[in-house]
This record gives C-alpha cells, structure tokens and sequence, in this order.
C-alpha cells in the first residue's frame, strides 16, 4: 500500500468528503491560499474555491458559532483551530452552544460539525501554542472526541467524523503531521468508538493515545528483547470510549499503565484507570495501575525542559519494566 | 425618556408607513401583543403558585419589538432569540400550548420538558432557540447566514440580542464576519436598558448603540421599540437588504423592561418613576388606538387572549411529566 503523511490523510479525507458531499465545506484562519499553519489544507482551495475553503478572520469563538449554525441548517461543516490552545476562545459555543442543543431543544435539532485542531508540544512554541486539553472536551456531554495516532486513522476517522450527527472534537498532533503510513487511497470510515489493539503481549496492557501510541509501540520493540511483551491499545475515540478491548486485555495481562501527554491531573487516563477499576479486570490486577502524563505544569520553552515533561520511550520503557518485575 | 427621540433614525413608523402594511398584519400584531401579555402575566402568576420550577424572564412592555419584527419575515426565514424570548416566539407564530407546556416542564412542551423557559426553540419553524448566553446567538447567526448563502435560498436570519450582549465579544465577531462577507442577517439589538442592573448609561459611552454599525461598514438604525410600525418597517428594510445579498444591519429598537431581570431582582438599580414613566407608554393601547381600536373591541381583544391562555395552561397542566427513563433522549443523535 502507498504511504502518506498523517497531513496528507487529513487532506485526502477533506478532499474526499469534500468530492462526495455538496454540504461539506472547511472553515478557519489561513486554510485558504497558505494552506493551513501546518499545509493540513494546502492546495484545497484551487480545487474547491473561495466558497468552500473559507478563510476567516481571528475570530474562534466566531468559526465555532459559525460550524455550529451552519451544521443546525443543513450543512456539514469542518472548522479548523489553528492551534489547540486557542480552542479556549470557542469555549462558550462549543460547550454551551453546540454540545447542548439538541439535548435542550427535546432531541429536535442536529448539530453535525467536526472541529479539527492540533494539539502537543515538541516544538518549542511553549506554553500558549503546545496543549493538549482534550479531556475538557470528553467532559461535555453531547460532544466527541476523537485523537488519531497515525495516518490510516487520521483518514479513516475524519471521514466517519464528517458523516457524524453529531459535533466532533478532532484532535490532530503536530509532531504526526509528518509521520508516513500506510493508507488506502479510496473512501473508507473507521467507526467512532472502538478502541485499536496496535500490539498483542501478555505482560502488560498498555493504553496510549495520540503521539503515546508510537512511543509505546517502540518502547515494546526494546522490551521485547528482554522478554517482556507490552500490550498496547489505542482508543482513538476518546469520548464515546471502548472500554471493552482495555478491559479485556488488563483480564489477560493483569498490569495496567496508561501514557497520555496531557498533564496527569484530570487528564484522560484518570478515566481509563477508573473505568478498569470498576470493571470484571479489578480482580485480575497484579500490580498498582499506573500513568504516565506530563507533569502538572505549563509546557516550557527549552528544549531539555520540554522534552522532561512530557512522557518519552525511556520513559515508558521503565516504569513497564517497574511494572512487570514488581519494583512498583 | 424625552432624549429618545434625538436617538431615532428618521421617519421610522410614520403613519405612511402603516398604510404600507396589510390590514391583517396590523390586526395579527395587535392580538400577538395582547397574547404575549396575557402569556407574561400568566406565567408571573404560576411562578407566585408556585407552580413554576426554574426561573423566567418577563418581556412585558416589549411586545412591540417581538411583533414588528417577527411580522417582518417570512415563514422560511430563521430566527435565533434570547432568555427573555416568550415574545419572540408568539410573534414568530409558535403554538403556546406547546410554549406553555414547556415553561411546565412537560413532555408536551417544545422541548419535551428539557429547555424551560429560557431555551423554548421551535425547530420545525425555523426558530432556532433562544438562548440562555447572553450574545450566544449571535455567533450561531454567522453560521446560519454562512449555510444560507451556500444553499443559494433566498431566506434571512434575523438574531435578536440586548444591549448586554453588544458589549460581549462574541457581539463584534459576529457582525463582522457577516459584513465581510455579506451574510443575510438582520441584528435586531432590543435595547430595554438594563443588563440586569447595569444601565446602557453606564454600560456605554455612547447614547445610540446602532452607531456602532459602522465599525462593520454596515447600516444601523435606531427605532422606537414600543412602536411596531417603526420596528416592522426597519426589519423589512433590513430583511430587504439581506435578500438582495447586500450583507447585514443593525437595527436598535428601543424599548423598556417593565419587572425586574427575573425573580430574584427588588430594582434597586432604578427610580419607580422611571418604570412609571415607560408604562405610560404602554405599547398595546398606543398601537390600538393607532389603529382605531374602541375601548370595547380592545377588551374583547384582551378577552380573547386570556381565554387563549387559560387553554395553554390547561393544556400544559394536563400533559405528562418526562418519564425519567428517557432523560438521555437526545444527547447525541
């Protein structure tokens, strides 16, 4: 199969959505003629024209209203922010706007939009250009949430995102725009809500998200050669989540860790972790269920304090060993 | 008060106007105003019983805004309101069974019970909800004009916010991407004066809001709201306007909140003089006598009105409540 950047597959699923549906149209700030602050859009505008390509003003709590009135009156739009963090500004409209009304209006209204928006560090841009606040959004009933970790997902899931009902968080990641992958160059959907088990082993369970995933994936090459066997599942969708794959996998290994780069307090994994705690899986726990996240504090600027943040492979590949040999 | 009159665009409401409209569209606005009156006063009355959970937010003495402007769209076109609403939508032509079956929280209600009053939204008209966010409509209109141009129809959709809500952020997002892009909303600022306590004098430097139309390159008028005559004339051309594609306005009409915020308010913030002043400018019997109404057709008028709204209840008070196994009907589709 043909290999494309994780950027190219969010092009190609916009470009295919955009072929097959009149209602589909891409709004943000310089997804036009520059192409996106990553080239997410580039070129789709000499192709779909000024109409459907729009270009807005710095204005996100106004391109949030904007998918969200365009989405209630029959289209199905795909806004774009710029950067995650700037998210914060559309707060009001996407949280008390668009993920209630159909809810407050007595189910008689439908609101089918995606809101696409790179989340992450590792770039050096700091701490107003570098987070990663999707938990905000699986806290809001009426939205979901979905973090593809590689380019057949990021394809596969913005294509079912789009033909969604209902308004979806689709959070992409920086540093996987330039990750190449396999993907198909046809139409296909993965449905949102079933989890991904990217590595089988029977040591250790291991859920990541987003750019964790690829680390854990390395992190079980190395282990691996000690004899120890990761397990690693990805949700991909966030929030609905399927718990059932984690569950199960947890039954057969016994050891639970969780590495997400948010920061750990009030971060997703506390829901994972919880969620296994309640389940049939408790009973087969061998050892303490761990996370990894990034430290509790704003992303720094320097490189080294940066990258101490955030959960890297050694990282990872430690506390698993921790956790298979009972060091804990 | 008497600085009104310096604030209006000019020749707003004249009689000539009026001869304009279709006698039934002035008859259709007098009884409208009769029923979003006896529909305030009625839920005023049920929330003294006791009857009414939640809180609500009364437009008595702002019916002429609601009517003017309603009655200057078509069927087709959208609307998005705000807390103080129930006007808005009796004017929009709503059914106030369902309207008062909502405010009830009944499964009967426009949103089976899940709104109240202050989210009634009567999708299958187009009304697109009022909206308990102070200028959380009008970012939504953006994106209605937006998928109203890209279906190439000939529809508008018209917001109506309050003064509050032109000091929001969200206020000059919205009307700017519209007049960027000539999107066919008409803003209807229905300036009552009061952002709960805070007075347009102190919430504003200047004395006519609708100046602030050309920040956007747009036009802005500023009406009598107590006049349906010069609100149904200032949306027509604004409407107007939008249908041509010519882009957005802003239209401030000009009005007065007789009661309090909501419940919890004791008007400190105000002199009773000043209410006293405003309700003697009632708006129902100034528009009545406008139109010739005797003293007797304007209480069979007011009858008829009560009569209207003494079924709503009784229709409310005799639906079901929401069964509680379907409370998570309608999260996600």
């Amino acid at each position: 199969m043909r290999e494309i950047t994780y950027a190219e597959a969010v092009r190609e699923a916009l470009r295919q959505a955009m072929e097959a549906d009149d209602r589909v149209f891409l709004i943000g700030e310089d997804v036009g003629v520059y192409g996106g602050a990553f080239g997410v859009s580039a070129g789709l505008v000499d192709q779909f024209g000024t109409e459907r390509i729009i270009d807005t003003p710095i204005s996100e709590a106004g391109i949030a209203g904007a998918i969200t009135g365009a989405a209630m009156t029959g289209m199905r739009p795909v806004g774009e922010i710029q950067f995650m963090d700037f998210v914060t500004l559309s707060m009001e409209q996407l949280v008390l706007q668009a993920a209630k009304i159909r809810y407050m209006f007595g189910g008689k209204a439908t609101v089918p939009f995606v809101l696409r928006m790179p989340g992450g560090a590792g770039t050096g841009a700091a701490a107003q250009h570098s987070e990663s606040l999707e938990s905000w959004f699986v806290h809001v009933p009426g939205l979901k949430v979905v973090a593809p970790s590689t380019p057949y997902d990021a394809k596969g899931l913005l294509l079912a995102a789009i033909q969604d009902d209902n308004p979806v968080i689709f959070v992409e990641h920086k540093l996987l725009y330039k990750q190449k992958g396999p993907v198909p160059e046809e139409m296909y959907t993965i449905p949102l809500g079933q989890s991904n088990v990217v590595r089988q082993g029977q040591h250790l369970t291991v859920v990541a998200t987003s750019v964790m995933v690829s680390r854990a994936l390395e992190a079980g090459k190395q282990l691996a050669e000690e004899g120890i066997e990761l397990e690693v599942i990805d949700p991909r969708t966030l929030k609905p989540m399927d718990c059932g794959p984690i569950v199960e996998s947890v039954k057969k290994t016994g050891r639970l860790l969780v590495v997400h780069e948010a920061v750990r307090t009030g971060g997703f994994g506390g829901e994972i972790v919880a969620s296994v705690a309640e389940s049939e899986a408790f009973d087969y726990l061998e050892a303490p269920i761990r996370r990894l996240a990034a430290r509790d504090i704003p992303v720094p600027y320097n490189k080294k304090l940066e990258a101490a943040m955030i959960p890297q492979i050694e990282d990872i590949v430690a506390e698993a060993r921790r956790l298979v040999k009972g060091e804990y | 008060m008497s600085d009104l009159n310096n604030r209006l665009s000019p020749a707003a409401g004249t009689d000539a106007a009026l001869r304009e409209i279709k006698p039934e569209i002035l008859e259709r606005m007098l009884e409208q105003m009769m029923t979003i009156r006896a529909f305030e006063e009625k839920a005023e009355e049920l929330y003294a019983l006791g009857k009414v959970h939640g809180t609500m937010h009364l437009s008595i003495g702002q019916e002429a805004t609601a009517v003017g402007a309603s009655n200057a769209l078509r069927e087709t076109d959208y609307l998005l309101n705000h807390h103080r609403g129930h006007g808005h939508l009796i004017a929009w032509g709503s059914d106030v069974n369902k309207m008062m079956a909502e405010f009830l929280g009944k499964e009967t209600g426009y949103c089976r019970g899940r709104g109240g009053s202050m989210h009634i939204a009567d999708v299958s008209k187009n009304n697109l909800g009022a909206n308990g966010i102070v200028a959380g409509g009008l970012p939504l209109a953006v994106g209605v004009g937006l998928s109203i141009k890209m279906r190439k129809t000939d529809q508008v959709v018209m917001v109506i916010f309050g003064d509050g809500a032109t000091n929001e952020g969200a206020f000059h997002e919205s009307l700017n991407m519209a007049s960027i892009w000539d999107l066919p909303v008409v803003y209807l600022l229905e300036n009552n004066q009061y952002a709960m306590s805070m007075s347009v004098k102190r919430a504003f430097k200047i004395e006519r809001l609708s100046d602030r139309a050309c920040a956007y390159g747009i036009p802005g008028v500023t009406v009598d709201g107590n006049d349906p005559i010069a609100v149904y004339q200032a949306v027509s051309e604004a409407a107007e306007r939008a249908r041509r594609r010519e882009g957005p306005t802003l239209v401030e009409s000009v009005t007065y909140r007789w009661r309090g915020h909501s419940k919890s308010d004791r008007q400190a913030y105000r002199t009773r003089e000043e209410v006293k002043e405003w309700m003697a400018r009632d708006p129902i019997p100034t528009f009545g006598a406008r139109l010739g109404k005797s003293e007797e057709e304007m209480a069979r008028l007011r009858a008829e009105a009560v009569k209207r709204i003494e079924e709503a209840v009784a229709f409310a008070e005799a639906s079901p409540e929401p069964d509680v196994s379907t409370i998570e009907d309608g999260v996600y589709a």
